[in-house]
């Protein structure tokens, strides 16, 4: 294991760290709202756990169609379920990608492969946001 | 370069570390897990919705089943207290004097809320529900 050299004032590394925890706030925060909005349109029998998942975590009408709900699309192919669903991917895939860095950057240490890594988490992070919006916006 | 350790990985494990170090070491792990799980039902999903692929099924499947829910509970559960906790504590540093007591408060919601998951999947499989 390396110790994490951060330089004192803002880094990259301050950022991630700030991030981390604010994202991490918002994800139980935009769960709750996904779960709540689940039982509001109509989810209070007929739901099992992978369900209740699917509705937390990305109420996408895609992705909740197969929860015994009449008319999943009407009530979930809105802007505001749009607007949700991109606030928690974005938050999700940055701190999921940002966490697989940090645990990898703790194993190789200062090496060359480092920027190789970090330029391969990027391009995997950019590619999952933009199938994310394309997902949601053509649903 | 590479890992560089001076320990080996038995007498790591073997370190008095105690709570805050299982939390860590679960907290990292299950956060790769959520990682690998949801990663993998993107993918499958992807591919079950453009091309009907019959691995992609079957991965969902297995993912939707009871047996890896538990799994699943365990991991997003653990993870979304344990990063509360850590965020709490972080936001108001007086309050790491108290970290021990505040796993054990971790533990304490965490052990019914996950059992009553638990029970519930199991008591639904045998049901057929």
């Amino acid at each position: 294991m390396h110790a994490r050299s951060v330089q004192p004032g803002v880094s990259f590394e301050y950022m991630m760290w700030i991030f981390t925890r604010i994202s991490g706030l918002a994800m139980i925060l935009l769960a709750i709202i996904g779960m709540s909005g689940a039982f509001i349109l109509g989810a209070r029998t007929q739901v099992d756990l992978p369900t209740l998942m699917r509705w937390s975590f990305f109420p996408n009408p895609n992705h909740v169609v197969n929860s015994n709900i009449p008319d999943v699309a009407v009530g979930w192919a809105t802007a505001y379920w749009q607007i949700m669903q991109m606030m928690i991917f974005f938050f999700a895939s940055t701190h999921a990608f940002n966490g697989l860095r940090v645990v990898l950057e703790d194993f190789i240490g200062q090496s060359f492969l480092q920027p190789l890594l970090r330029g391969a988490i990027f391009l995997l992070w950019l590619f999952s946001l933009i199938t994310a919006v394309f997902v949601i916006l053509a649903s | 370069m590479a890992i560089s350790r001076k320990v080996g990985f038995f007498q790591g494990l073997s370190y008095h570390g105690g709570g805050p170090m299982l939390s860590w070491m679960l907290h990292r792990v299950t956060g790769l897990g959520i990682l690998a799980f949801v990663g993998l039902h993107v993918i499958s999903s992807f591919f079950m919705q453009q091309t009907g692929s019959d691995i992609a099924a079957f991965i969902n499947t297995i993912y939707e089943s009871w047996v890896f829910q538990i799994f699943v509970a365990f991991f997003v559960l653990f993870h979304a207290l344990n990063g509360l906790r850590i965020a709490v504590l972080d936001i108001w540093p007086k309050m790491l004097n108290y970290e021990r007591e505040a796993l054990w408060l971790q533990w304490f919601i965490f052990v019914p809320v996950y059992g009553l998951t638990v029970y519930l999947l199991i008591q639904r499989s045998l049901v057929g529900g």
